[in-house]
């Protein structure tokens, strides 16, 4: 077997800057979070390529819903909550129009009127004064009880997420047992269609 | 006679799956497939022996009949088609699908499913293609109803060949090719949600060429886009860079857009660039480029990339604008028309643009040092010797190049030299070994009296060799030229240079005698090892009216220069001897 010839590069002892062909510098840019809608053709495996979009290139999902909207014009609306550099975000809205079935995408937390919702249903488990106190500060955040046992109730709870995390953590030291969340919907104030 | 020629039309209009995928492909104008059989994809291969208009390429190897699709399209502009069965077939298919999307190739692909009663309960041969393949394709369907399924081929058709083009796969059950169903023919197609943006808006040409009126240090960055785009974009590449008179470099995808011959040519950007192209991007002070999407292989370091430059981007892909660099100028649009509308501008624009004779002067320096110069050798056949020689003794013929992935493809897209678009095919963005052969393959499909060479490496083109056996039984012939240094030999630069030396399974260990394997394969083999014979080899191999294998025995030891070390900016390329100490701890991670 022949040898290489013995030319060889070191590496430069002061030298640190990463960066270059592969650029690992982390960015000190702000992460932010934002909400975008995208309004989809309704067919098979729709989710699972917008999904599939911020698994392969390493987007954060915070949350997501998904539901035909318009049977007619076969569309769905894709509501996700994502988090990034702002350059992360714009590239995530450009990838996403990429995607064939994808009519549209909506940057609800800038866009102006833009309204996010969340459903929330929350069991809590308690008796005596502490189950009284959670039943005062669901009318206070005007939940709706839709079950209740001697011993337990479940609310149900609309509104912004960070309402829907605020009732929780009243009822955190009043017996909470469990919670379920929609993830956050959203819609354009005003008299036009998104779609 | 009325009734009778009713159920005439009815009968033709009615059309299994597998007739519907074959009329489908004659009406897109498809007139080769490259394809291999298998248990689900029996029906539609019933129908091609029953038809004349579509030929058949028989593969030996799925992947192979991929990259002849990819081969096909680029040397063609057309879309390339291929056919596989389900399961092994759709997987193997896998990596030209990835390798399309790359480098934005055209293509349809066809693939077997097990009927649809037994999607999902791991059936013989079932694999989820669709699912396999979403993350590498532009787009791909699942056909369920064999009433969709000419619908579905016109539409991946329209798909894979308008805005930035790419690969669709088209899954289809056995039962659905079996099934009867109604045939549409293509008509324009009206899609619900895919509108690709081709027309450049006014209001960014003015403010590109308000920006190129004032540029005392310009340069064209251009791409594969311009050759994807067509052969009118290439023109207008040309035209522009006439009307302006600026330096133009190209990404490895964008070879032949504009004519290597011409004095504004400055050579190919990027790791393995020529010197003047890199440090004038990194001088410039207006960059256009068109057509290409500032991939880490041209940009280097990121932050150090062409720091003072105000800079134009044209793509018709939104999302490779401002995904890598920072733009000032981006024109959403197809280059071809992007570039004409600007030249139009540029034209009509009375005032006086800086002088560009200084620029010029400073690129005639860098040119000046000969980034590419080598010490040649009267006993030892260099590589880059070898395809200067290739380059001289075929230039006048109506020559195609294709390449495996390695340093013979920096070497030949150093030392070989394009006048015209779509005469170079190679795998840039994926970098797929193997890629060659069949690409070739491909091209000489397309253009049958054509001189299509494969420059491989010993290396690689073990990866798809079993190809030549297609060659020869389609009497396609194609030329392998391999440069043969017993060794992966980029894998061993990169580690004679990073990795203390250690050459860590990069060595070409058992390499078949390839004259005898061409032999046992019916191909016409040559050996060469002495650089006085080279080129009474060479011409013995193109004068050869078969396929020809060529082991180029060539100087084992040699690096690819000049090169952009890893962390390294665009002026700080390493030229020939290397002695320093160019590449930083956190670069090795880089390479």
């Amino acid at each position: 077997m022949s040898r290489a010839p013995r030319t060889r590069l070191t590496p430069k002892n002061g030298r640190e800057d990463p960066a270059s062909a592969y650029d690992m510098t982390p960015s000190n840019e702000l992460i932010e979070r934002r909400t975008l809608a995208c309004i989809v053709d309704n067919e098979p495996g729709v989710l699972a390529r917008v999904v599939g979009l911020f698994a392969a290139r390493g987007y954060n999902i915070e949350s997501l819903t998904v539901a035909e909207i318009d049977r007619n014009a076969h569309q769905s609306r894709i509501t996700i909550v994502t988090s990034g550099t702002n350059h992360v975000l714009e590239q995530i809205e450009q990838q996403l129009l990429r995607l064939v079935p994808v009519a549209k995408v909506i940057d609800v937390t800038n866009s102006t009127g833009g309204i996010e919702r969340e459903l929330a249903l929350v069991k809590v488990a308690g008796t005596g004064e502490k189950r009284v106190e959670s039943l005062r500060i669901s009318e206070i955040f005007r939940a709706h009880v839709i079950d209740t046992t001697n011993e337990s109730f479940i609310f149900e709870l609309t509104g912004a997420s960070q309402k829907i995390d605020q009732f929780v953590e009243l009822m955190r030291p009043l017996g909470l047992v469990e919670v379920s969340r929609t993830g956050v919907l959203s819609i354009q104030r005003g008299k036009e269609k998104a779609g | 006679m009325d009734g009778n020629s009713k159920t005439e039309a009815q009968a033709t209009d009615m059309l299994t799956g597998a007739e519907i995928v074959l009329r489908a492909l004659a009406d897109q104008g498809v007139d080769t497939i490259f394809g291999y059989p298998g248990g689900a994809v029996l029906p539609i291969y019933d129908a091609i022996y029953a038809q004349q208009q579509v030929r058949h390429i028989l593969v030996r190897h799925e992947q192979g009949a991929g990259h002849m699709a990819e081969g096909y399209a680029r040397s063609t502009g057309k879309c390339g088609v291929a056919l596989a069965t389900s399961g092994p077939g759709a997987t193997n298919m896998v990596t030209p699908i990835t390798d399309a999307l790359m480098d934005s190739i055209p293509m349809v692909v066809i693939t077997g499913q097990v009927p649809t009663h037994l999607i999902g309960t791991d059936a013989f041969q079932e694999a989820d293609t669709v699912g396999i393949t979403r993350a590498c394709t532009k787009h791909n369907y699942l056909v369920r109803d064999v009433n969709d399924l000419a619908r579905v081929i016109h539409e991946a058709f329209y798909i894979a060949t308008t805005g930035r083009p790419g690969p669709v796969v088209i899954d289809v059950p056995k039962n659905v090719q079996f099934a009867k169903g109604k045939y549409v023919g293509p008509k324009a197609i009206e899609h619900r949600t895919y509108h690709p943006r081709t027309e450049p808006q006014d209001r960014r040409i003015e403010e590109a060429v308000a920006l190129m009126a004032g540029a005392q240090r310009p340069i064209i960055y251009s791409g594969g886009g311009v050759i994807n785009s067509g052969p009118a974009a290439s023109e207008a590449l040309r035209a522009l860079a006439k009307a302006t008179g600026w330096p133009v470099t190209s990404t490895l995808m964008g070879l032949g857009a504009f004519p290597a011959s011409d004095k504004q040519w400055l050579g190919m950007v990027g790791m393995h660039g020529s010197f003047e192209s890199n440090n004038a991007m990194h001088d410039c002070d207006v960059m256009l480029c068109v057509g290409a999407r500032f991939d880490d292989r041209v940009t280097g370091r990121l932050d150090a990339f062409s720091p003072g430059s105000k800079k134009i981007h044209i793509d018709i892909d939104p999302s490779s604008i401002n995904k890598n660099v920072r733009v000032d100028v981006p024109i959403v649009a197809d280059c071809g028309k992007a570039l004409s509308a600007l030249l139009k501008t540029w034209k009509k624009q009375a005032g006086k643009t800086p002088d560009l004779k200084p620029w010029m002067a400073q690129i005639d320096q860098w040119r000046a040092r000969k980034g590419f110069a080598y010490p040649n050798s009267k006993t030892l056949i260099k590589p880059q010797y070898a395809i200067e020689r290739l380059y001289e003794l075929t230039k006048d013929k109506d020559v195609y190049i294709t390449t495996e992935v390695g340093q013979h493809q920096m070497w030949a897209a150093q030392f070989f030299h394009f006048d015209q678009p779509n005469r170079w095919m190679t795998s840039g963005g994926l970098g797929t070994m193997g890629y060659g052969l069949p690409a070739a393959i491909g091209v000489q499909a397309a253009h049958p009296n054509a001189l299509v060479i494969d420059i491989a490496g010993d290396a690689s083109v073990q990866m798809t060799m079993q190809e030549m056996s297609c060659a020869i039984q389609h009497d396609l012939p194609v030329k392998i030229f391999i440069l043969n240094n017993e060794w992966m030999g980029m894998v061993r630069q990169w580690q004679q240079l990073l990795h203390g030396e250690r050459y860590s399974h990069s060595y070409s260990d058992a390499l078949p005698d390839f004259v005898k394997m061409a032999e046992a394969f019916g191909c016409h083999g040559i050996r060469c090892d002495d650089p006085a014979k080279l080129d009474d080899a060479i011409l013995e191999m193109i004068n050869t009216p078969k396929p020809v294998l060529f082991d180029c025995r060539v100087e084992k030891a040699e690096n690819c220069f000049p090169m952009i070390p890893s962390g390294a900016a665009h002026n700080e390329m390493i030229l020939g001897k290397i002695t320093g100490d160019e590449i930083g701890e956190a670069g090795k991670m880089l390479v």
